[in-house]
């Protein structure tokens, strides 16, 4: 991924940026509420258009690659996911082969196996045959993380796609796809809200702010007092942790 | 906390539920154009039919002389109309459940049936001819697209449509256009009687046109939206995963939207407002087949069929007067959906 740079909307929420996202790294997207992560996102899901600029995906332009072609590259996992009407678990991963089967055909044995597979990897096996309007919200949210993990793409851009999770299913999908990441050679987007998480989990972090980047780069060199309190304005420390092995965030109460 | 159930409907399942639908919309037909004014036997009914397919007076030896006339002019037209527009209203209700993501919806509940009914109480009472038959259709069709687009418009806030305020936004669009359609009664003189024999749904003296017409356009409906029914599937993950898994949200949007007025309108100006057909049959089949709309618009179009037809003959054949298919209809609908919308506020708050 390369030299992505676009203008967008009267509201701005992505304001003449440009980045380039290397690929087979853990990037973390931190900013605050409204930053436009999402909306960038969106735009390298090619779920929106950008008004200016372009987005180049492998050197190429990602308007000039099919839909379906896309979609064999670049997974979502939005932050909504709520579904209204009672499908099953293993339809809606199912669904996450759409890109793969054509229109009329019925899914073949190789779809059949990486749907297993990734109910097996996320333990929503057992949900197999339940309906997606029976399970909790952190179950679904996992069935919904399975459904891009089925989409089996190079790329997977996740929305804030644990914030139902209670932390040990947090863990559990931040283990699932940095190991993609480093066995796997697959590029992950993440935006995140919480900042200890993203510093233990990714390579590389991108700050943004009122739609612009602020800071981008390896974790060690971004992750710092100053540009925290540049972008969310609050006061932090950062250290290394011995336990976490990597930089984290400490913050205390401002009124004490 | 919900009850897991372990049952779920199979794709094997699926199936064998089409076949038994199929077998019994079958059924029914020859049924119902045996019953009425002039008992004809099961056995009769599938000898004149074939009579008439293959034109063998063989078949009829021995028939009333009267009865391929009843069948084959008086009651089969009736009949097959009738099974198609309840498949049309159906096949509409599956789509606009799953387009807009709301289980309430339907053409009746989101006005689209009353826009419908505008359009072509408008071409009644302006006696436009010069279309031929399809005025009154494509009047329809233009009343059905235009309210849909005002009923969209008037619950979109801030680029997403609110489930809820699409129902309330489809009655208070549907309350306008029906003071419309009085004042249309008002001003109009002759053609009053037509528009209000018209407006309460009726399937008396159809006639092979009606049949013909309606099939067409059902039909290629029922193509359009086999063909989105995995996009549709999709659809329900919402328009961010949609996209990411190649499918155009709003393109899809539209044309089943599109798609599902035409198949309102036309089911409209042949039959009149026939309400909560297309609420009831999607749940139906919902519980039956699973929510794949691969299995779910086949399985609507056929049960949606063997309703209305079933209603149509209750009025017809079993009740000493006939009343008006639209008000028997509603008088079944109405407390359907009054159960579904209060099942779904308990569900919303346990879930």
């Amino acid at each position: 991924m390369e030299d992505l740079s676009f203008h967008y909307g009267r509201t701005r929420a992505v304001d003449n940026l440009s980045l380039t996202l290397s690929s087979g790294c853990f990037w973390g997207l931190l900013g605050p509420n409204g930053c436009g992560k999402s909306t960038l996102l969106d735009l390298m899901a090619r779920c929106k258009t950008p008004q200016a600029g372009i987005i180049k995906y492998r050197g190429r332009d990602i308007r000039d690659y099919g839909s379906k072609v896309i979609a064999r590259e670049i997974a979502l996992v939005p932050q909504d996911f709520h579904v209204n009407f009672p499908f099953t678990v293993e339809e809606i991963l199912l669904m996450g082969r759409h890109p793969y089967i054509p229109r009329f055909a019925s899914p073949s044995s190789d779809d059949l196996q990486v749907v297993d597979q990734v109910m097996e990897v996320l333990k929503i096996a057992k949900f197999r045959h339940n309906y997606i309007t029976e399970l909790s919200g952190g179950e679904k949210q996992r069935v919904i993380f399975a459904r891009a993990l089925a989409q089996d793409t190079p790329v997977v851009l996740l929305d804030e796609a644990t914030s139902n999770m209670d932390i040990r299913h947090t863990l559990d999908i931040l283990d699932i796809v940095a190991g993609d990441v480093e066995t796997g050679g697959k590029t992950v987007i993440a935006a995140l809200h919480n900042l200890n998480l993203a510093a233990t989990y990714c390579d590389k972090l991108v700050f943004m702010k009122s739609g612009r980047v602020v800071s981008q780069g390896d974790r060690d060199q971004v992750l710092t007092e100053e540009i925290l309190y540049e972008v969310f304005g609050i006061e932090s420390r950062v250290y290394f942790d011995e336990y976490v092995g990597s930089r984290q965030v400490a913050f205390r109460r401002r009124r004490p | 906390m919900w009850i897991r159930k372990e049952k779920r409907a199979a794709p094997e399942t699926g199936r064998a539920c089409l076949i038994l639908l199929g077998g019994m919309l079958v059924l029914v037909i020859i049924m119902a154009t045996g019953m009425g004014y002039m008992r004809i036997s099961a056995g009769d009914v599938i000898r004149i039919i074939f009579y008439g397919l293959s034109g063998n007076h063989g078949l009829i030896a021995g028939i009333n002389k009267v009865f391929p006339y009843v069948v084959w002019d008086v009651r089969l037209p009736r009949v097959l109309t009738a099974a198609v527009v309840g498949t049309g209203l159906s096949l509409a209700g599956v789509v606009f459940q799953g387009i807009l993501l709301n289980p309430l919806a339907d053409p009746y509940t989101l006005g689209i049936s009353a826009g419908a009914a505008f359009g072509a109480s408008i071409a009644l009472l302006l006696d436009i001819g010069s279309l031929g038959i399809y005025s009154v259709p494509l009047f329809a069709f233009a009343g059905a697209v235009a309210t849909l687009f005002a009923v969209m418009a008037l619950s979109t806030s801030g680029g997403t449509i609110s489930s809820n305020n699409l129902i309330l936004s489809g009655i208070i669009v549907a309350a306008i256009l029906s003071a419309g359609i009085s004042f249309i009664k008002y001003v109009a003189d002759e053609q009053v009687s037509i528009i209000i024999f018209w407006l309460m749904g009726s399937f008396g003296s159809k006639t092979w046109v009606d049949v013909f017409i309606t099939f067409s356009f059902v039909f290629i409906g029922f193509i359009i939206c086999i063909f989105f029914a995995r996009d549709l599937n999709i659809m329900s993950l919402g328009d961010r995963s949609a996209s990411s898994l190649g499918i155009n949200p709003n393109r899809t949007r539209i044309t089943l939207l599109v798609t599902a007025s035409m198949i309102t309108a036309v089911c409209v100006s042949v039959s009149g407002i026939i309400g909560f057909v297309g609420l009831i049959i999607p749940h139906l089949m919902r519980f039956m087949v699973g929510s794949d709309s691969r299995r779910l618009v086949p399985a609507s179009a056929l049960a949606g069929a063997i309703l209305l037809l079933s209603a149509d003959t209750v009025t017809r054949a079993l009740l000493p007067a006939e009343i008006p298919i639209g008000v028997l209809t509603a008088l079944i609908g109405g407390p359907f959906f009054c159960y579904i919308f209060k099942k779904r506020q308990t569900a919303v708050q346990s879930g």
